[in-house]
């Protein structure tokens, strides 16, 4: 009960729809009600924690290799004085990886301008240009070296996934990085990309959500972000209070959600065997 | 044979066997052939997006041939469009079945900004496509990644252990045990994910659990893929089987040819010297 405001506004919105219901619910889809409950107790957890993060609270977060990896992969193409390669994905920014590919490549930049290193960004979609310039842009800028930054740092190549690929093979073939990044969507390119990358010499880290290409990246790479480790990049890397509340209260969801999936399994098995409790798979199945 | 059959079976081979040179080194095969496929398909799904997305979906909603009158201004300005391109704005309007939908007056505004990027001064306007563009996605998403990742998930792992008719074991068929993997490789799986405690005692040993569950679903993924690329390979070993034919006067073998002879001539007149061990 450390947040009264929030528990306040949260106590108030339930008895509203508590009357709302009592009263007859209209216009309200009551085939969906899983999907509502879901909706508000996963953003209100998200929002408690971060509330509580952005009022000082400290939550501890357990260490990932592969981003401590990523400082080391931009010192090491320092000393050895060749540009680091970052790929974000060949989908555009309405793909949730993209987004947190373009947020990390924000850190990196940052990176990259403190230790005046070259940064080679090849994109597959206009969109993604334009957004990832945006952040390579600030973070010369926070960094106080917006005169090392050039637009041509963010590069498009094609929207064709292979032809992007064969161009992006070719970028290290020839300017050989010493460290490449790929983190964003993938799909069968990333074979061919962590393979090139290995073939160089390239510390390399990948990070994905895409399930089918993360044995590719593991393979192939000395550091790999499987799935929630790369959305919770962003959060590590900044250190950021908010984010780091957002991953503490996704933390929670998990939890919630391993409990619910407990509670499910029991229920069926009292429902199925003895008629006890209530039909939990209709309630689950979203109409 | 037509004679365009056979000269595009043999830029179809030097293209392949340029591709494929990339296995040796880095050369100009591979840089010819690169930058052919890069530029090609640039222009290629520039051309794609415009004559099947904006012409269509775009022009042709708000230019319908349907509610199309010379004497209103609307279609007075398209007229005017049409003055600069008719094959873009053809004379009546657009006839791709839609009807008038000035809605989309409003992704055309967010096309039209993302081009004022060129402006260096007015570049800002930009960012309104791309905020759009990411928070039309995350509200559009969150409803149903919820529902198939969060709750689809949940209905699935919740299997059941009270039916009869099940068997304990069965490896093609859902059964007992494949529940009992289901639900453990899913909460251990899940455990793994979670960041903000310390991965030690208890929590520790169900998360390298989890990261076996992880590691062997990743390995099958890894054959069923590597499957489907050889399939992949066998495709174009298929075509250059074929383009080694009489048919097209053996292109296959004669690009490959004169491949290795460039390559081979290359390597020889470009050799390092051995190094000088005494001078070392």
């Amino acid at each position: 009960m450390k947040d009264k405001q929030f528990w306040v506004i949260t106590g108030g919105f339930t008895l509203a729809f508590l009357i709302y219901w009592l009263a007859g619910h209209p216009l309200f889809n009551a085939d969906r009600i899983i999907m509502f409950i879901a909706i508000t107790v996963i953003g209100g957890t998200l929002l408690y924690n971060i509330r509580m993060a952005e009022r000082g609270e400290e939550f501890y977060l357990r260490p990932i290799p592969g981003l401590k990896a990523v400082e080391e992969a931009v010192g090491r193409s320092t000393e050895m004085g060749k540009p680091v390669l970052y790929v974000p994905g060949i989908m555009d920014m309405d793909q949730v990886e993209t987004v947190a590919g373009v947020i990390v490549l924000g850190h990196v930049s940052k990176m990259t301008a403190r230790y005046e290193t070259t940064l080679n960004v090849p994109v597959s979609r206009s969109i993604v240009m334009k957004a990832a310039r945006e952040a390579c842009r600030e973070s010369y800028m926070v960094e106080g070296r917006i005169d090392m930054f050039h637009e041509d740092m963010v590069h498009y190549l094609t929207d064709d996934q292979f032809a992007y690929a064969a161009g992006v093979n070719g970028i290290m073939v020839r300017e050989k990085p010493a460290a490449c990044l790929y983190m964003g969507k993938f799909y069968a390119e990333s074979l061919i990309l962590a393979e090139t990358g290995n073939s160089i010499g390239a510390i390399q880290i990948a990070g994905t959500a895409s399930q089918a290409q993360i044995p590719f990246f593991v393979t192939a790479c000395d550091y790999t972000l499987i799935g929630e480790e790369f959305f919770a990049a962003s959060a590590y890397l900044s250190q950021k209070p908010e984010l780091i509340g957002g991953v503490r209260g996704q933390d929670m969801v998990k939890a919630g959600v391993i409990t619910v999936i407990v509670a499910a399994t029991v229920l069926r098995f009292l429902y199925e065997s003895w008629g006890i409790g209530f039909d939990v798979v209709k309630l689950l199945t979203v109409q | 044979m037509s004679s365009t059959a056979i000269l595009g079976g043999w830029i179809a081979v030097f293209l392949t066997l340029g591709i494929f040179s990339y296995l040796y080194k880095d050369n100009p095969f591979y840089k010819i052939a690169e930058h052919l496929f890069v530029g090609v398909s640039a222009g290629y799904w520039t051309a794609i997006f415009f004559w099947t997305q904006i012409q269509p979906n775009l022009f042709g909603r708000l230019w319908p041939t349907t509610e199309f009158s010379a004497d209103s201004l609307w279609y007075k300005l398209y007229n005017g469009l049409s003055f600069f391109s008719t094959s873009v704005f053809p004379e009546g309007g657009i006839d791709k079945g839609h009807e008038m939908h000035l809605i989309y007056l409003i992704p055309f505004a967010l096309g039209v900004m993302m081009l004022l990027s060129l402006i260096p001064k007015i570049n800002w306007f930009a960012r309104w496509g791309i905020a759009y563009t990411v928070g039309m996605a995350a509200g559009l998403r969150a409803y149903g990644y919820l529902n198939s990742n969060v709750i689809g998930q949940i209905k699935g792992t919740a299997a059941s252990f009270s039916d009869p008719t099940l068997p304990f074991f069965s490896l093609t068929s859902p059964s007992i045990f494949n529940s009992i993997v289901i639900l453990v490789g899913t909460i251990t799986g899940l455990l793994y994910f979670y960041f903000s405690k310390e991965h030690k005692g208890t929590l520790g040993k169900l998360s390298k659990i989890g990261i076996y569950f992880l590691m062997i679903s990743f390995g099958a993924s890894f054959g069923f893929a590597v499957m489907g690329r050889i399939s992949l390979l066998i495709g174009r070993f298929v075509d250059l089987i074929k383009y080694s034919s009489g048919d097209y006067f053996n292109a296959s073998l004669w690009v490959l040819a004169i491949m290795i002879i460039i390559l081979g001539y290359d390597a020889f007149t470009n050799r390092k010297p051995p190094l000088n061990e005494d001078a070392v």
